[in-house]
């Protein structure tokens, strides 16, 4: 499983990170890198084994208002906001 | 007073030797004149400080104070502090000051704690050396050409270079462990669940904990009695009592069945490392302890698991830094695309935005089942291992990392040489057992660890064997040489 230009393009924007054309080659062979590690897993024999997760119990709460409205103390740390809202360039022509 | 154990420090100030502004003083002073010298610390929250140390002050002299009142600890800067910048060790939140306190800091200041300041780490996390901080490395203060270990890097060398008497920190694949293990400290990564991740900024959710360093086990039970309580908003939190930590620490070691498995002892272990750890075991056996060989045989998969689960969840975790909400943004995105994948590729540094590309990859369709499903089903089989072992024994030990300190770039290019560092402890994280580091030598002037891991919820267990051991030998009470003494 080796991870080619186009591949990792694809990772980029999944990941939406940049990834410019000459940094490609070596974000490329660091992957590989890593994948060559992991996949030792292959040989793992793992049969009988599921990976679903049902005998953990989810933690619920009661469906019950807690919370105040904090709105403005946590968007003191924003970069760019109007009206409560947060501002990011035009998504829509 | 920077030799003062945090035990002594609490009973100085209980007693009225000294106050906690004095002794708050004292170490700020000392921070600022020698940490340049390390680099631990990327934050001084000098008059945060000096406030808690006068209202510690206050409660010590109605004398019905906690036992952590006016003490002065440093802070990992993963842990949220309110109006207190915490950055991660990123350039991602060089500028985000929270608005909140995490869960473990709310915990220290109703103790009465001092802050002193938040300590250096690895970006995110992510890493074994305290080479990836966006703030610049922290050197090992008993061999500055080294590396202190991480992602905990500056917890460990500030407790190292008693700029602190303990620190907090946290442990995802061995970030409490390996930095006590080559800057001879104390460090106890506590079973998951134990302490609360509200607050603390999250990379991979079903591995991180956070947990104490400091110089003796008895500090670190300390520590922990602050730091653990169940949580509500952290829904991993578990609910069960809070034992004092303390209160079995001088139990006799009689009868203690010590499990030693025979792939910590394999190739890749340091020589002197290895001296080191069975002399240490020796001294366990004339405590009263038995050692048993025991066999942990899924090991050699725990690091392959381990950068498969680690990257998933933190490509997850990761995703809300998108330049919107808070944190680093880019300069004049075009468009919406523009100003994530900008704000990210400039934001994250290099090993950062490796492992997200990993764990993208691992949880892409196609790929998901033979990737992240797989090491789920190998990650049962490692839990699994020391569900049989902990039938026969008490408690496992082993070294904690292959050798002492390395020097810095010694890892290279190649991400996976960094990654079998950690060979030793990832399974503990992977299987959520408690598992911790103490000194027990030096190996050409650098230290090394022993690590005890305990089964679930036997802190103070682990702290008991650490404490016993740590009244008869000294290599917790040696200071770096180099040091301001």
């Amino acid at each position: 499983m080796s991870i080619d230009k186009q591949a990792v393009k694809n990772l980029a924007q999944l990941a939406r990170i940049a990834v410019s054309d000459n940094q490609i080659n070596q974000v490329s062979e660091g992957l590989e890198s890593v994948l060559q590690l992991v996949n030792q897993l292959q040989a793992a024999d793992t049969s009988g084994l599921t990976t679903d997760t049902e005998q953990l119990s989810q933690h619920l709460r009661q469906d019950r208002v807690s919370e105040t409205n904090q709105r403005d103390a946590l968007q003191a740390v924003a970069p760019n906001t109007e009206d409560g809202l947060f501002l990011v360039p035009r998504v829509l022509d | 007073m920077h030799n003062l154990t945090i035990a002594e420090i609490a009973k100085g100030l209980q007693d009225r030797a000294f106050s906690s502004v004095e002794i708050t003083e004292y170490l700020l002073a000392r921070a600022k004149r020698l940490d340049r010298q390390f680099n631990s610390l990327i934050t001084l929250t000098e008059n945060e400080a000096l406030d808690a140390a006068s209202a510690a002050d206050q409660r010590l002299a109605k004398s019905d104070a906690p036992a952590l009142c006016g003490v002065p600890l440093i802070h990992k800067d993963i842990f949220c502090t309110q109006g207190v910048r915490t950055s991660c060790g990123s350039k991602m939140l060089d500028n985000f000051i929270p608005p909140y306190n995490a869960t473990v800091i709310e915990n220290f200041n109703r103790c009465g704690a001092v802050m002193l300041g938040k300590s250096n780490m690895d970006e995110f996390a992510m890493g074994s050396s305290n080479e990836t901080s966006f703030y610049g490395p922290v050197k090992n203060p008993w061999s500055p050409d080294c590396v202190p270990g991480g992602s905990s890097g500056g917890s460990a060398a500030a407790v190292a270079a008693r700029l602190a008497a303990g620190a907090t920190a946290t442990d995802t694949g061995g970030s409490i462990r390996q930095p006590a293990a080559l800057c001879g400290v104390t460090g106890l990564k506590p079973t998951y669940g134990r302490v609360s991740r509200w607050g603390m900024i999250a990379f991979a959710s079903s591995l991180d904990q956070g947990g104490p360093m400091a110089r003796t086990a008895e500090d670190c039970a300390l520590l922990l009695n602050c730091m653990a309580s169940y949580d509500d908003k952290d829904s991993t939190s578990v609910n069960r009592e809070v034992p004092d930590h303390c209160a079995e620490l001088n139990n006799s070691l009689q009868g203690l069945r010590i499990g030693v498995p025979r792939e910590y002892f394999s190739e890749g272990l340091d020589a002197g490392t290895e001296q080191a750890v069975q002399a240490a075991l020796s001294e366990y056996q004339k405590l009263g302890a038995q050692l048993i060989e025991i066999s942990l045989p899924n090991t050699g998969l725990s690091v392959p698991a381990y950068y498969v689960i680690a990257p998933a969840e933190a490509s997850a975790n990761l995703s809300r830094f998108d330049g919107v909400r808070y944190g680093y943004r880019c300069e004049d995105p075009h468009d919406l695309q523009d100003l994530y994948c900008r704000t990210r590729a400039e934001g994250f540094g290099g090993e950062v935005q490796r492992r997200i590309l990993i764990g993208t990859y691992c949880l892409s369709a196609g790929y998901y089942e033979a990737y992240y499903g797989k090491a789920q089903q190998v990650r049962q089989l490692i839990r699994q291992d020391f569900v049989e072992a902990f039938k026969q024994v008490d408690l496992i030990m082993g070294p904690t990392c292959p050798s002492p300190a390395f020097p810095f770039g010694a890892k290279g290019s190649d991400p996976v040489a960094m990654y079998l560092e950690d060979i030793y402890t990832i399974s503990t994280n992977l299987a959520g057992l408690p598992g911790m580091s103490i000194p027990c030598g030096l190996v050409e002037g650098k230290p090394v660890g022993l690590q005890i891991i305990g089964n679930y919820f036997d802190e103070a267990r682990m702290l008991n064997a650490a404490h016993r051991y740590q009244q008869v030998s000294d290599w917790h009470n040696l200071a770096p040489e180099g040091i301001e003494q």
